[in-house]
C-alpha cells in the first residue's frame, strides 16, 4: 500500500497526535540544536561554550528560553499594532507547516494502527513546501515593516529579497529531481531512490540546493540580513519577549525543515545508509526515525560548521552569486538533465547518448579555458602595470631595531 | 492523495464547513481591502483573499492549481506588491492630479463594462447540478490535467502571454536601467585618489568631529593639539548654514585654572 493510501485510512485521532507530536519535536529539536549549536561553535573558536546549567549545559537553552519570556513586552510608539503582532505569528506558523509532508519513517505500528509517520501526502508536496516557505516571507518583510523604524526596514527588506531570489536557485535545484522521480510527492520521490542517493545521482542539483538552502534560511555566511554592524538585529531589531522567542523559533524551525527535505529529496529521506537497510526493520520499523534524523541533523551540524569558519558576504556579491551563478548554472543542468532523461526514455542508441554527453563535456571544458584564460590576462594586465602605483607610504619593516623612548 | 472533496458533485460534509467557514472571511478580506487606509494593510488582505482562494481550489480536487496560486500570486507578486509600497514609504498619500486627460472618464467605463460582465457572469450560475467530467480529467492527477492543456490545446496562447509578459520586463528595466557615463568611484579609488592628489597628512582621512567626552555631535570641530579648532573635521554645509558650535567653549582651560 502506498503512503497516500495508508494515510488517507488515519482516524482523527492519529492524525492530531501526529501533529502534536511533530510540533513538539520541533520544538524539542529548536531547544537542543541551540545548545549544539553553541557548543560546537565554542569547540571551534577553543572555547567550551555553556557548560554552567545542567550536565554538560544541556538546560542552558531551556532556561534561556524562560529568561526570554519573563522579559518585558514592547511594542514601540511608531509600530502598526496589529501587523507589529501578527507579522511573528505567521513566520512561525509557516515554518512549522513545512513538516506536514516530510515522510520521518516508513510503515510503522502507531498505537496499533498501521501508519507512516507523515500527516499528509500531497501529490504535489514539495511544490508545497516552497508555497509555505514564500508565504512565511511575509513574516519578515512585515515585521520589518511594521516595526516603523529604519534598520528592521532595511533588514525585513534585505532578508526578503535574499528569501525570495534563492528560492528561486532552489526551485530549480529540485526540478532535476522531479523529472528522476517522476513525481512532486515526497514519498515518492524517497522511494524513488531505493537504489541510489539523487544527491549522488544529481550532484550539481544537490550542490545548488545546499548552497541555496542557507541563504534561504538566512544563515552564515550569508546572514546579512541580521548584520550585527550594519543592520543591529535586521527585522527583528523592535522585538522583545515571546514576540522575539517566536522569531529565533522559526529561525531554527526553518532550519530543520530545509533540512529536513533535502534528506527527503537528496539523500534518501528516512532509508538507511547503503548497504544497512536490515536496520530499516528494527523496533517495528521506528529505527527508520533514528537514520532521518542523524541525517538532518548532519546537515544542522554543517550549518554550524559554516558559521564558525566563514565570514559574511558583502550584500551585491551575494546577490550576484545567486542571480548571476546559481541560477544559469541549474538551468543549463536542467537542459542536461532533461535531454538524457527523454533520450533513455526514447531508448535513444547508446552511441547518440555517448556523442551528446562528450560534445556538452567538449563544450563546458572549452568554456572553462576560455574563461580561465580571461583570468590569466587581467592578472597579466596588472602585473605590467605595476609601474603606475602610487608609492605608498610603507610602515616600517619591524625587523629593524627599535629605539627605547621611555628610557 | 487526501480527498477533499469526498464526491464529486455532491459537497461534503468537511468541504461544505471549510466553504461557509473561509469564504465570508475572505469577502470580509476582499470588502476590507478597499476600505482599509493603509496600502500595506489593503496588500495584506488582498494576500488573504488570494490564500483562501488557493484553499478552495485545493477542496475542489485542484490542489497543484491551489499550490501554485500561492506560490505565484501570494508568494511572488503581491511579495512585489508589498515591496514597493514599503519603499515609497508609509506615510505617502495617493495624488489625485489627473495626470493623463480624461483618465477618469475611461477609468470609469472601464469599471462599469467590467462590472457589467462579472454580474452577467455570475448570474448565470445555476445550482443544485451534478458535476461533470471532473474525475476524468484528473485522471492521471491534477498536475498532469493542467500540463496536458497547457501544452497541447492552448500552447499558442500560452506562448504569446509569455513572450508578452517578457517583452513587457525587459521594456520595464530598458526604461528604469540609466548607463553609466563614468565608473563608479568606489572607496579604492577614494583611496588612491587621497594618496595620489592631496597631501601625505590627508591620507588617513579627515578628522573626525567633535570634542572628546565633552560634546561628541557632529556640529562641533574637533581641537588640534595646539588647542584650535580644526576646520577640516565638520561639514563646509554646516559651516555655511551657522549650524556650527564654536568649540572653544568645550575647552578644558577654565576647570585647570580653577584647579590651581
Amino acid at each position: 500500500m502506498s503512503n497516500a493510501e495508508l494515510i488517507g485510512q488515519d482516524p482523527g485521532w492519529v492524525i492530531a497526535l501526529k501533529g502534536v507530536l511533530i510540533f513538539a519535536v520541533c520544538v524539542f529539536l529548536t531547544i537542543m540544536s541551540v545548545w549544539g549549536e553553541r557548543r560546537i561553535v565554542a569547540r571551534m573558536q577553543q572555547r567550551s561554550g555553556p557548560n554552567r546549567v545542567g550536565k554538560f549545559g544541556l538546560l542552558q537553552a531551556l532556561v534561556d528560553g524562560v529568561k526570554l519570556a519573563l522579559k518585558e513586552d514592547l511594542i514601540p510608539k511608531a509600530a502598526d499594532r496589529v501587523v507589529f503582532v501578527i507579522a511573528p505569528i505567521i513566520s512561525t506558523t509557516a515554518c512549522f507547516m513545512a513538516f506536514a509532508v516530510i515522510p520521518l519513517t516508513g510503515q510503522v505500528n502507531f498505537f496499533g494502527h498501521t501508519t507512516v509517520m507523515q500527516m499528509t501526502d500531497l501529490s504535489v508536496g514539495v511544490l508545497y513546501v516552497l508555497a509555505i516557505a514564500s508565504v512565511g516571507v511575509y513574516g519578515i518583510v512585515l515585521a520589518g515593516w511594521s516595526s516603523g523604524s529604519t534598520y528592521p526596514l532595511l533588514g525585513g527588506l534585505r532578508s526578503s529579497a535574499q528569501v525570495i531570489s534563492y528560492e528561486v536557485a532552489m526551485g530549480l535545484s529540485l526540478v532535476a529531481v522531479f523529472i528522476y522521480a517522476g513525481s512532486m510527492s515526497t514519498s515518492e520521490i524517497v522511494a524513488a531512490q531505493d537504489r541510489l542517493w539523487f544527491a549522488v545521482l544529481l550532484f550539481p542539483s544537490f550542490i545548488i540546493y545546499a548552497i541555496s538552502m542557507v541563504g534561504e534560511t538566512n544563515r552564515a555566511p550569508f546572514d546579512l540580513a541580521e548584520a550585527e554592524g550594519e543592520l543591529v538585529g535586521g527585522f527583528h531589531t523592535e522585538y522583545s519577549s515571546l514576540k522575539f522567542a517566536l522569531f529565533f523559533l522559526s529561525e531554527y524551525v526553518n532550519i530543520l525543515a530545509v533540512s529536513a527535505l533535502a534528506t527527503t529529496l537528496f539523500l534518501g529521506g528516512y532509508k538507511a545508509l547503503p548497504g544497512l537497510g536490515f536496520t530499516e526493520q528494527w523496533l517495528g520499523g521506528w529505527f527508520t526515525l533514528v537514520w532521518f534524523f542523524v541525517k538532518v541533523l548532519g546537515f544542522f551540524f554543517v550549518f554550524v560548521w559554516l558559521r564558525g569558519t566563514l565570514p559574511r558576504l558583502r550584500y551585491d556579491q551575494f546577490m550576484k552569486f545567486g542571480w548571476k551563478v546559481l541560477i544559469p548554472i541549474s538551468l543549463a543542468w536542467i537542459l542536461f538533465v532533461a535531454t538524457l532523461r527523454v533520450m533513455f526514455q526514447q531508448g535513444a542508441p547508446q552511441l547518440v547518448v555517448g556523442v551528446f554527453v562528450f560534445s556538452i563535456a567538449i563544450i563546458f571544458i572549452g568554456i572553462n579555458t576560455l574563461l580561465d584564460r580571461k583570468k590569466v590576462d587581467v592578472a597579466k594586465a596588472l602585473r605590467e602595470n605595476k609601474s603606475s602605483d602610487p608609492d605608498f607610504p610603507v610602515p616600517v619593516i619591524p625587523n629593524s631595531r627599535t629605539e627605547q623612548i621611555n628610557g | 492523495m487526501i480527498n477533499f472533496a469526498l464526491d464529486v458533485g455532491t459537497t461534503a460534509a468537511p468541504e461544505s464547513y471549510l466553504f461557509y467557514v473561509l469564504a465570508p472571511l475572505s469577502i470580509v478580506a476582499a470588502v476590507g481591502m478597499l476600505l482599509v487606509k493603509k496600502a500595506v494593510h489593503s496588500a495584506l488582505l488582498l494576500a488573504w483573499v488570494m490564500v483562501t482562494l488557493a484553499i478552495f481550489y485545493i477542496a475542489q480536487e485542484a490542489l497543484f492549481l491551489g499550490i501554485v496560486q500561492i506560490v505565484v500570486y501570494t508568494g511572488a507578486v503581491m511579495m512585489l506588491f508589498l515591496f514597493i509600497l514599503m519603499l515609497v514609504g508609509v506615510d505617502t498619500s495617493d495624488s489625485l492630479v489627473e495626470n493623463i486627460k480624461g483618465l477618469r472618464i475611461v477609468a470609469i467605463i472601464a469599471a462599469v463594462g467590467f462590472g457589467g460582465l462579472l454580474v452577467t457572469l455570475i448570474s448565470r450560475a445555476t445550482f443544485g447540478r451534478p458535476v461533470v467530467g471532473l474525475s476524468q480529467v484528473n485522471a492521471a492527477g491534477n498536475a498532469r490535467g493542467i500540463a496536458e492543456q497547457l501544452f497541447t490545446r492552448y500552447v499558442f496562447a500560452f506562448e504569446v502571454i509569455s513572450s508578452l509578459l517578457i517583452t513587457a520586463a525587459v521594456g520595464a528595466m530598458v526604461l528604469a536601467h540609466s548607463q553609466r557615463t563614468k565608473s563608479q568611484f568606489v572607496q579604492r579609488d577614494l583611496s588612491v585618489a587621497r594618496f595620489r592628489k592631496g597631501e601625505l597628512k590627508d591620507a588617513a582621512g579627515l578628522p573626525s568631529s567633535g570634542v572628546y567626552a565633552l560634546h561628541n555631535a557632529v556640529d562641533v570641530p574637533a581641537l588640534l593639539p595646539t588647542g584650535n579648532p580644526a576646520p577640516t573635521s565638520i561639514s563646509a554645509v554646516l559651516e555655511a548654514r551657522g549650524d556650527m558650535i564654536d568649540s572653544s567653549k568645550f575647552e578644558l582651560k577654565k576647570e585647570i585654572e580653577e584647579d590651581k
